[in-house]
Formats: structure tokens, C-alpha cells, sequence
């Protein structure tokens, strides 16, 4: 894609020696909001992975370009300071590290005290910030606070795998207010200096967060590219399974 | 110096303790170390103690340049006491030697908690003692900055026996910050330290000991609290640098209705470093609770982390927490929690766990743009972060900067 700030191609992953995705081929410009729907296993969170650069998705073929920039051999560190940044679906447990030293680690050193506050007051977890990082956190709570370590960290390429899920209704409304935050919704579009890749089964969260295109994922390959809500009409109707249909009727030899 | 005063019968236990090995901890052979008795100035300014001294001193958190902010002051170099003062009221601070002169109902206090017999350690200190402190505080006084204490080794071979003796008297407040160590980074020495606790109705102590010994140093403390009805305490135990071989299990006696124990430590073996040190909480009161927390580091050394709790009463809560991580490929980490409850309505809990940073961590941290070791610090840091409750924020403070202090050595 010409002026892609993120383009992705033809990119297979494996993962332990499985392949799990085939020729990804996928681009984005600064300002836009994707997401990427798909049933269950069929590589959503993988492909996030293997963008964010953890060693455990191999990248086999293909290419990731970022901001002009081969990162396919990159490791995962430098590629989060190059301005990729991950909300993670289920992260672990780090007994010892305080929510507070998250934060500030993705402040980068700047001046943070007062802004760690702001930002914790922001997502309704000022009372988290001295609890050890995710420990008896509830679903609700470890998004929030995930999406608070981006607003921190402020990366140009967001990774948001399944923001609405275990999430009650008071939490979305919360959860979608940081997303549009994160992703400077506030701002005309050829002003904004980020983008957002935002996985989603349900869809839900596009009653709270505007998406410029959406992506069906199934089994490892994206099956069609379009327009997100009006994909999501289509799931939503006939469920995935019409998808996987459509897509293996479309499939050579399908 | 004062000769110290002990009855015939503790002589006669100790006599026949002399060879008895203990119950965990490499055997030392005593006698290869020397019994010096000879003596120190005394220093009524401890500023003007040597540089070197202080600097070391001020590692173990000793701070005797500018000490506004401690409510007394004892050290003691080798077997010879060089400083003893107070700046507050209702507080005392002395050697245990001076103290027996002081009062004739010490020696209701002496070998009460810790038995003279325990074993040849014990032995030892009644027969070969030199000195040690005496830190009291009177009835419903409340310290507000800590009482330091140091034990300094400073010559080569040194054999320093010391016995200590603390008494929080009724619903009184005490603060200890204790730092144990040497003027060498390689001499030998044997440090053998007993403590006795005495906390009495509604009394609250910290006690906070931060060992900072050297590869070479056998160290062999010897502690039991005993707490009454209402009473607090807290026990704090920082080792971060390197020790030939140290075996501590401090015991505390809940004896008292809502008597509260807990035990802190923080460990660190790095190659060439035995440690076994426990913590022991007997809850023979109504009513009484414990927690006993242990976070243990291997970088190449031996640590066995033990823990025991004891249910005795009705209605005592406990729980022991040892977490021990190997951050190399060498080094042992054995964790042994143990629980013994002798009549229903008892609450006693443990967890255990050792193991090496888990990967999974590391990357998430990786992912917010830390470098791996940056990654593996934070958490690290984070392992050893011990939040105390009750402890107040200036030891908290203290205690966290004497460890962070240590990190960088470890990573």
C-alpha cells in the first residue's frame, strides 16, 4: 500500500514448528483504526504477536514494514520503542511490579508522577497503581489497565487483542472512551500520528470505537477486507461460519 | 572490661553444651578463631570514628555522620563497645555489661528466650562473651526514629561473641535498625550474636538487621522474642552481599492474648555463600497471629529457607510465604515450610515456590520497551520488594534503599 505506515507482506508465521498463518498480506496508514474479526483459533492473536515481535511466532516468509523500516528480524524490545505497542488479551502476572512501575517504565524516564496519575484517574485505577501488576485484577480491570500503559507509552502502531472481552457493560463504555483516546479519535485524521489494529470475536466494541477497515481471519489467512461495519452486519446475521463458507468457496480448489 | 555476671547454672548448661553441634548449619570449628579481648577507645562523638569504619558502617545502615534521625546509638568493634548514646527520652541504649551493673533484675531477662544449651553457639557466647547492647524503652514511651546498633568486625580471625538484650517495656514503641559488619572484604571472622527479645503488654519493636558481611565470615546469630498480650513484633532481615556460611532460625513466642509476630527476609547467595535461615513463630496465646515472608536469590550460592509455624491456642492464625528464584544456572534454593497445629480452630497456611524469572514476564515487560536486563531488573526489584505492614515509611524507606542498593551487584 502506497503511504503505509504499516504493511504487512505476505507474512507466514509458525509457532513451534506449526504453521499457523499463510502470505498475511495487510496495510495501514497513520489515523486508521482496523479490526480484525475471525472465530477462535484462527490466528487473530498471532498475527498481533507476531508484529509485536515475540520470539515464540516465528516469521518464516514475508516482511513487516514499519515507518519505512524492514522490522522483520527486529526484536521484540526495539520494536516496541520503534512505536509498536501491545494490549494484551491475557497478560501474566509479575508478582513484585507495581502498576506504577509499569507506567513509568512506559513513560520512558520523562517527568511522570503527576501523569501517572492523570492517567491512572483517566481509567478509574488510582487505586491500582500500588498493587503488583495484574494480580486479582478482574477482566474489566486488566484491559483498563493495559489500555493505561499505552496511553503511557503512546506507540504510533497500537495492538489491541480483544478489548471487550470478560469486560461488563460499564467497563466497554470506559474501555472504548481510552481506545478513542489512544487513538486520538478527537483529532481530523491526517493530523493523528497513530493507527490501531484491534482484534475483536464479537464486534462489540465497534458501538464505541469507529474502524476504517475491517479484516475476516480464518484459519490462518485473511479471508475478505472490507468495510468493518458492514462485515460486522454480515457476522453478526449468519455468524462465522458463513464466513468460513464464503471463504472456502472463494479458496483454490474450494 | 566489666566482667559479666552470669549464674553458675548458666556456666554449667553451657559447659555441657560446648561440642553440641546444631540442628541445621555446617558445623565451625570455634576454635579456630581468636578470642580477642583487647580493647577500642571509646568514642564519644562516633563522627570521628575512621572513614572507612563509617562508610562500611553506613552500608549496613548505620549513619553516624548526621544521626538526627535515630533515637540512639550503640557499636561495638570486635568485642569492645566504642559508642553508646540517646537522644531520646524514655529510651536507653548501653552495653549488655554496663546494663548488669546497671540492674540486678537483667538476669531475669538472661537466656530466658534463647536457651543457653541450644547448642555450641549459644555455649559459646555464655562462656567466651563479650559484650553486646542493651536497648530499652520505658513504659508508654513511643520512639520515633529507630535505635542503631553496630557489631563490627574489624580484626582478622575475630571471634565476636556478643550477647544482646531488648526489652519494649508496656505499651511501649521501639524501633531497631541493627547492622552487622566488617572493615575487610576477605578476612575471616565468626560472628555469634544472641539476641533476646522481651516485648512486653501492648509494647510494639521493629527490629531491623541488615547483614553486610564478606565471602570469608561464619556468622551464627542465635534470636528469640518473647510477646505479651497486645504485642508487636516485627523482624525484618536484609542479606544482600556474600557470606561464607550463615545459620540463623530466630524464634519468637507468642505468650500473650493477640500477640502479632511477623518475620521479613530478604537473601541473596551468591557463588561460594551457604545460607540457612528460617524464621519460627510459636503461637501459645488465644487469639495470637503470624506472618513469616521469605524471598530468597540465588546467583550461584546454597539457601535453605525454612519456616515453621506453630498453633497452639485457640483461634491463632498464621501464614509462612518462601519464594526463592535462581537467576543462573548454579546455585540451590531448598524452601522448607513447615506447619504444626495441635487443636481445632487453628488457621495455618503456606505456599512455596522457587524457580528462574518466567520468560513470559520478561517479554511483557519487553513489550513496553525494556531491554531484556531491564526487564529482568524491574522484576527482580520487584521480587525483592517486601512491602512490611507496620513498618513506618522512613524503615520502609531505609530498608528498600539498603536493597536497592545491592541490586546492581546481583543483575
Amino acid at each position: 500500500m502506497k503511504d503505509a505506515a504499516l504493511s504487512i507482506e505476505q507474512l507466514t508465521v509458525e509457532v513451534e514448528g506449526r504453521e499457523i498463518l499463510h502470505n498475511i498480506n495487510l496495510g495501514m496508514k497513520l489515523g486508521e483504526t482496523h479490526v480484525l474479526f475471525g472465530p477462535n483459533g484462527s490466528g487473530k492473536t498471532t498475527l498481533l504477536m507476531a508484529i509485536m515481535g515475540f520470539p515464540k511466532y516465528r516469521i518464516t516468509k514475508g516482511k513487516i514494514i514499519f515507518k519505512g523500516q524492514d522490522i522483520t528480524k527486529l526484536p521484540l524490545d526495539e520494536r516496541a520503542r520503534l512505536g509498536i505497542g501491545m494490549s494484551f488479551q491475557r497478560p501474566p502476572v509479575v508478582r513484585g511490579v507495581k502498576m506504577r512501575d509499569m507506567v513509568a517504565a512506559c513513560l520512558k524516564g520523562q517527568e511522570h508522577e503527576e501523569r501517572i496519575g492523570q492517567l491512572a484517574e483517566k481509567a478509574d485505577l488510582v487505586d491500582f497503581l500500588d498493587r503488583e501488576m495484574n494480580y486479582g485484577f478482574s477482566g474489566g480491570e486488566i484491559k483498563r489497565s493495559e489500555l493505561v500503559q499505552l496511553l503511557a507509552q503512546r506507540p504510533t502502531l497500537a495492538l489491541i487483542d480483544e478489548p471487550e472481552s470478560g469486560v461488563d457493560l460499564v467497563n466497554i463504555a470506559l474501555i472504548g472512551e481510552l481506545l478513542n483516546s489512544l487513538l486520538e479519535k478527537d483529532c481530523p485524521i491526517p493530523e493523528r500520528k497513530c493507527m490501531g489494529l484491534i482484534i475483536t470475536h464479537t464486534g462489540h466494541i465497534l458501538d464505541y470505537v469507529n474502524a476504517r477497515t475491517g479484516y475476516v481471519m480464518c484459519d490462518g489467512v485473511i479471508g475478505c477486507e472490507g468495510d468493518s461495519r458492514e462485515i460486522l452486519a454480515t457476522i453478526r446475521e449468519k455468524g462465522y461460519q458463513e464466513c468460513v463458507r464464503c471463504f472456502l468457496r472463494r479458496a483454490p480448489g474450494g | 572490661m566489666v566482667e559479666i555476671i552470669s549464674s553458675k547454672t548458666h556456666k554449667d548448661k553451657a559447659r555441657s553444651a560446648v561440642a553440641k553441634p546444631a540442628a541445621f548449619g555446617e558445623d565451625i570449628d570455634v576454635s579456630t578463631y581468636v578470642d580477642s579481648t583487647e580493647g577500642q577507645p571509646y568514642q564519644t562523638d562516633p563522627s570521628k570514628l575512621p572513614a572507612q569504619a563509617k562508610e562500611r558502617m553506613l552500608r549496613a545502615g548505620v549513619i553516624l555522620d548526621n544521626p538526627e534521625q535515630r533515637a540512639g546509638t550503640f557499636i561495638q568493634i570486635d568485642n569492645a563497645p566504642v559508642h553508646s548514646s540517646v537522644r531520646q527520652e524514655g529510651v536507653e541504649v548501653m552495653s549488655v555489661s554496663q546494663a548488669l551493673e546497671k540492674y540486678n533484675w537483667l538476669s531475669d531477662y538472661w537466656w530466658q528466650a534463647v536457651a543457653v544449651d541450644t547448642d555450641k553457639y549459644t555455649a559459646n557466647v555464655e562462656l567466651n562473651q563479650y559484650n553486646g547492647y542493651f536497648i530499652r524503652v520505658l513504659p508508654g514511651y513511643k520512639t520515633i526514629y529507630p535505635v542503631q546498633a553496630c557489631l563490627y568486625l574489624a580484626k582478622a580471625r575475630i571471634a565476636q561473641n556478643v550477647h544482646n538484650i531488648i526489652i519494649a517495656e508496656e505499651n511501649s514503641e521501639l524501633h531497631i535498625i541493627t547492622g552487622c559488619t566488617t572493615a575487610s572484604d576477605e578476612e575471616s571472622g565468626l560472628h555469634l550474636g544472641v539476641s533476646e527479645f522481651y516485648i512486653k503488654r501492648g509494647a510494639k519493636v521493629t527490629f531491623t538487621m541488615i547483614h553486610n558481611w564478606n565471602p570469608e565470615v561464619a556468622v551464627r546469630p542465635r534470636s528469640a522474642a518473647i510477646i505479651e498480650e497486645d504485642g508487636l513484633f516485627l523482624s525484618n532481615y536484609v542479606l544482600m552481599k556474600p557470606v561464607h556460611s550463615l545459620q540463623m532460625y530466630p524464634t519468637a513466642k507468642c505468650v500473650g492474648e493477640n500477640a502479632v509476630v511477623r518475620f521479613n527476609s530478604v537473601l541473596i547467595a551468591d557463588a561460594g555463600s551457604s545460607l540457612d535461615v528460617g524464621s519460627r513463630a510459636i503461637l501459645d496465646a488465644k487469639g495470637s497471629k503470624t506472618e513469616i515472608i521469605s524471598r530468597a536469590i540465588t546467583t550461584g550460592g546454597n539457601i535453605v529457607a525454612r519456616g515453621y509455624i506453630e498453633g497452639n491456642a485457640s483461634d491463632v492464625k498464621g501464614h509462612l510465604e518462601c519464594r526463592g528464584l535462581i537467576l543462573t544456572g548454579e546455585g540451590m534454593i531448598r524452601a522448607i515450610p513447615e506447619l504444626k497445629g495441635t487443636l481445632a480452630g487453628i488457621d495455618l497456611s503456606h505456599e512455596a515456590a522457587v524457580g528462574k524469572i518466567a520468560e513470559e514476564e520478561v517479554e511483557y515487560l519487553m513489550a513496553r520497551g525494556l531491554t531484556r536486563n531491564e526487564a529482568t531488573a524491574t522484576i527482580v526489584r520487584g521480587f525483592l520488594r517486601v512491602d512490611i505492614e507496620g513498618l513506618p515509611p522512613l524503615l520502609s524507606a531505609e530498608l528498600q534503599r539498603a536493597i536497592e542498593a545491592s541490586e546492581k551487584d546481583i543483575m
